[in-house]
């Protein structure tokens, strides 16, 4: 881990706040059956956005969206070697994903090879109808042809920056800082 | 009868006719001895990995006494026997085309291990310390020469039976004819299993008690290379284990003494004893021909069909 | 990114205790999920119907004999002869030439595994060097290249201060230590086990005591030292007993048997057969029905089989002649079902567990001999009832020297999985 140095504070936790109020608004407004809706949050920031969404659209609709947490790991092109320690894998989705309409979160879209070992990883577990991505923030720098359905906000990023996302459930605090590596 | 490997896989009849036969083959009361051709045309070929002038000449003549061909190969030099394996062996000896090999080497089992390998018949002249059947058919042969019949006789071997394929091939055909056999040595050489193969056996480390009422007195060799390998306290054997003449007062008074051979005076047995008119050592020597006779024709020849 | 779904087998993994039918998803060299019904994109297929699907195989105990005696085996023919016995890992023993005492030499056996092995090859560094007994290996460093253990096998380490220091310096490296025990004054030599048989024909004997006096020496080293300690191969009750009491008091202590101790005792071998000569050698009826109730009532941890190739030349030889050992790999598994399992002495899962989560925590191999989602992708599926004859000729290892040529068993391996890819099938 190299060295970094914080730049500045791109939302504050009621700004947050204010992004998933819409967030739940867009995805409500563009989603035609509610019942085959479903939420999967891409282990570790994704999660807090499914749930909190999930809570939102509940409040507003009276609605259970169903939840799911998806665990990569397994899933990243650059496990090569082999440690003589497991790997820790928590996926946990307790519904079928056959014909369902699911929603993949994650705090931070960039190159896009996240997304992709998510869709394999969500693939090995049915098929389902639709896959849609819903992202806190876009930072630009794709290396795969993937985009996001549902942005929270897009930011311009340079290689040498970092995107910070802080969730209260994680972290202790809700912020989105913006960061750079020192060399 | 393909072979003779050990007593131990003999039925007492098989033991019995080669016992029977045997007596043709004693010399005659002119000294002279029978001689058949029944073996004519066959070659035995001794095969001896271990160095024994008199077992070897022993099956030689009584080869030739039955009219075989027997060529001798020993391996060069004593030494070279515990060094070569028996697989280099094998090759030459299929080449001969022998109607019988007779065999002795150091290893136990080596015998077996030809047997598994060639169609041949082998006959053991001693295997390590596993067995050596003609010497205890010689040595039953000697014991009937002087006693109507093998029943019930009280039969003392002494010495290290541990390493002793002598005594085991003896264990193994006097307890078959009911023989009631006590086995006495040095606790480290006469170990309690060996009291368990076959029946009728016991064992005591008291010498005096071994040769009470004994009919027959079998004494075995002892090696002084024991006594370095820790089995037991240097220079005390004869004291405690050496047949002494006062031990004969022990025993029936027609005791027979009996010893494979060659005897070492002083460590086993004492002159006067190895010398006495109790000592039918002798004999032993004599009828180890008769009895290999007898054995050879049963495995290559006829069935003991007298042919003047 | 290559995917195999393994179907509808009977999923048993000891250390979760699962034991139902269910899919196994693998991702490249890891399990990624066990469950009902799984599905993959682009998944190779095996269908495990009927059959008992278990975390790989491992045998801690196994003679590779290279460098150095590649005639007899080499760690490419070894490994292949462990996967067509359903084993995923194997651990080298080090007595090849030069001998496995440092890490210049495990660090080969590793590059040569990685190379030419189809299973994992975990290697066993020598405890003293060129395991003569009396100076420490480089055990250290033998660790740091890739050692799971040290053991000088072949022979014990005489010298009871050289394995008091031993066992000090490997405890500080978290290294368990294993040992041959045979007191080679009391054994002297012996062609098989001291006792009736022996005395039958004639062969010098090895005493049981030889094997319990050593035990009794490690296991109060142990108490000193406080090192993980295993006791290679255990043949006599009176071990056993010895162990049984070293663990009830607490002591790290592990111990392994072979398939050919808990099927064969002395009186079994035909004699002068160089196929039943072994150290430690069968033993007495008495010592193998002890060996299964030492497996049955938890003090056996593994079942190892000492796989010691020999070319046929040297079997093929008068018996004291003979060298000691027979090959295992291919029939360990069908031997122990059928002395262990089929007999109704211990539940199938125990079985699966000596083969796997019993060896993998005295390693510390610890995503190994478990069968879970995370774990590494070693997988062996065998079918516990299937008929069959042992052919020694058909064997996939270069040695033939086994005393169960010829026998029938029920119950074999039907594919090894190593590292997400099938590296044997029946």
């Amino acid at each position: 881990m190299s060295e970094t140095r914080e730049k500045a504070q791109l939302m504050s936790a009621s700004e947050i706040e204010r992004t998933l109020v819409r967030l739940a608004h867009e995805v409500l407004e563009r989603s035609d059956d509610l019942d085959r809706v479903a939420f999967i949050g891409i282990r570790r920031r994704g999660v807090p956005i499914a749930q909190r969404l999930a809570a939102r659209i509940n409040s507003l609709e009276a609605r259970d969206i169903p939840v799911g947490i998806l665990d990569i790991t397994l899933y990243r092109d650059d496990l090569t070697t082999i440690s003589n320690q497991p790997v820790l894998n928590a996926t946990e989705i307790s519904f079928p994903v056959a014909g369902k309409d699911i929603i993949l979160m994650d705090d931070v879209l960039y190159t896009g090879r996240t997304v992709r070992a998510a869709l394999d990883a969500l693939f090995d577990h049915g098929r389902p109808a639709r896959v849609q991505l819903l992202v806190l923030i876009d930072r630009g720098h794709r290396e795969l042809p993937i985009e996001a359905r549902f942005v929270g906000r897009a930011v311009q990023t340079t290689d040498r920056e970092i995107i910070e996302v802080k969730f209260k459930e994680i972290d202790q605090v809700d912020k989105v800082l913006l960061v750079e590596k020192v060399d | 009868m393909a072979g003779l490997l050990g007593i131990e896989g003999l039925e007492r009849s098989e033991i019995e006719a080669i016992l029977n036969r045997a007596r043709d083959f004693q010399p005659f009361e002119n000294h002279t001895y029978k001689r058949l051709d029944v073996l004519k045309g066959k070659l035995i070929v001794n095969l001896f990995f271990e160095a024994s002038t008199r077992t070897r000449t022993s099956f030689e003549i009584a080869a030739k006494r039955l009219g075989a061909d027997a060529v001798s190969i020993t391996a060069a030099g004593s030494s070279v026997s515990k060094g070569e394996s028996l697989v280099d062996t094998l090759n030459t000896l299929a080449a001969m085309h022998p109607d019988a090999i007779v065999m002795r080497h150091a290893a136990s089992g080596a015998p077996h291990f030809l047997a598994r390998h060639l169609a041949t018949p082998i006959i053991n002249a001693g295997d390590g310390t596993h067995e050596h059947p003609t010497q205890a058919l010689l040595d039953a042969r000697t014991i009937l020469d002087q006693r109507p019949s093998l029943e019930g006789l009280r039969v003392a071997i002494i010495g290290d039976i541990a390493h002793s394929r002598v005594a085991r091939s003896n264990i193994h055909l006097l307890s078959k004819f009911g023989v009631d056999l006590v086995l006495c040595g040095p606790a480290s050489l006469a170990p309690p299993e060996l009291a368990r193969i076959a029946p009728g056996v016991r064992i005591t480390y008291d010498m005096r008690e071994a040769i009470r009422d004994a009919d027959v007195i079998m004494m075995l060799r002892v090696q002084l290379e024991r006594q370095h390998e820790a089995f037991f306290p240097g220079g005390e054997y004869f004291q405690f284990y050496g047949l002494r003449l006062e031990h004969l007062d022990l025993a029936r008074p027609d005791v027979l003494v009996m010893h494979p051979g060659p005897i070492n005076r002083g460590r086993e047995i004492s002159s006067e004893v190895a010398d006495s008119q109790k000592s039918v050592i002798l004999s032993q020597v004599e009828n180890g021909v008769a009895v290999r006779m007898a054995v050879l024709e049963r495995i290559l020849g006829g069935h003991g069909k007298t042919a003047d | 990114m290559a995917k195999l779904l393994i179907k509808n087998g009977r999923v048993m993994d000891p250390e979760t205790g699962h034991d139902q039918v269910a899919d196994i998803l693998i991702r490249d060299r890891y399990v990624v999920r066990v469950g009902q019904n799984l599905h993959a994109i682009a998944a190779t297929l095996f269908d495990a119907t009927g059959l008992v699907v278990a975390p790989g195989f491992i045998d801690m105990h196994v003679h590779l004999r290279e460098p150095g005696f590649e005639h007899a085996e080499t760690i490419e023919t070894g490994s292949r002869a462990a996967a067509g016995g359903g084993f995923t890992s194997v651990c080298a023993m080090p007595n090849t030439q030069p001998v496995n005492d440092d890490a210049t030499v495990t660090r080969y056996v590793l590059e040569r595994a990685a190379r030419s092995a189809v299973v994992n090859v975990f290697p066993i560094g020598a405890i003293t060097k060129n395991s003569a007994g009396q100076e420490l290996a480089a055990i250290g460093s033998m660790k740091n290249a890739g050692a799971v253990a040290i053991s000088d096998d072949g022979k014990p380490v005489m010298n009871s201060r050289v394995m008091r220091r031993a066992m000090e310096f490997a405890r500080v490296f978290d290294l368990p230590v294993i040992d041959h025990c045979e007191d080679l004054e009391l054994s002297a030599g012996g062609d098989m086990h001291e006792g009736l048989e022996s005395t039958r024909l004639g062969l010098k004997g090895s005493p049981g005591c030889a094997e319990d006096v050593m035990v009794a020496r490690d296991l109060l080293l142990v108490e000193v030292t406080g090192a993980r300690y295993h006791t290679a191969h255990v043949s006599t009750r009176r071990s056993l007993e010895l162990i049984r009491e070293a663990k009830a008091r607490g002591l790290p202590v592990s111990c392994e048997v072979t398939p050919h101790h808990l099927a064969l005792a002395d009186a079994d071998m035909i004699p002068y057969d160089s196929h039943y000569k072994m150290r430690p050698p069968l033993r007495s009826r008495q010592d193998v029905a002890a060996l299964a109730d030492g497996v049955a009532a938890g003090v056996v941890d593994a079942i190892a089989t000492d796989h010691a190739p020999h070319p046929g030349s040297e079997k093929m030889q008068e018996f004291e002649r003979c060298p000691h050992g027979v090959i295992g790999l291919e029939t360990a598994l069908a031997v122990a079902l059928q002395v262990l399992v089929h007999s109704g002495r211990i539940p199938l899962m125990r079985l699966v567990e000596l083969f796997t989560l019993g060896p993998a925590r005295i390693l510390g191999l610890a995503s190994r001999g478990r069968l879970s989602a995370g774990m590494a992708a070693d997988v062996t599926i065998f079918d516990p009832d299937v008929e069959w004859t042992y052919d020694v000729n058909r064997s996939l290892c270069k040695a033939r020297n086994s005393p169960f040529d010829g026998r029938k068993f029920r119950g074999a391996p039907v594919a090894t999985v190593v590292g997400g890819r099938i590296v044997w099938q029946r």
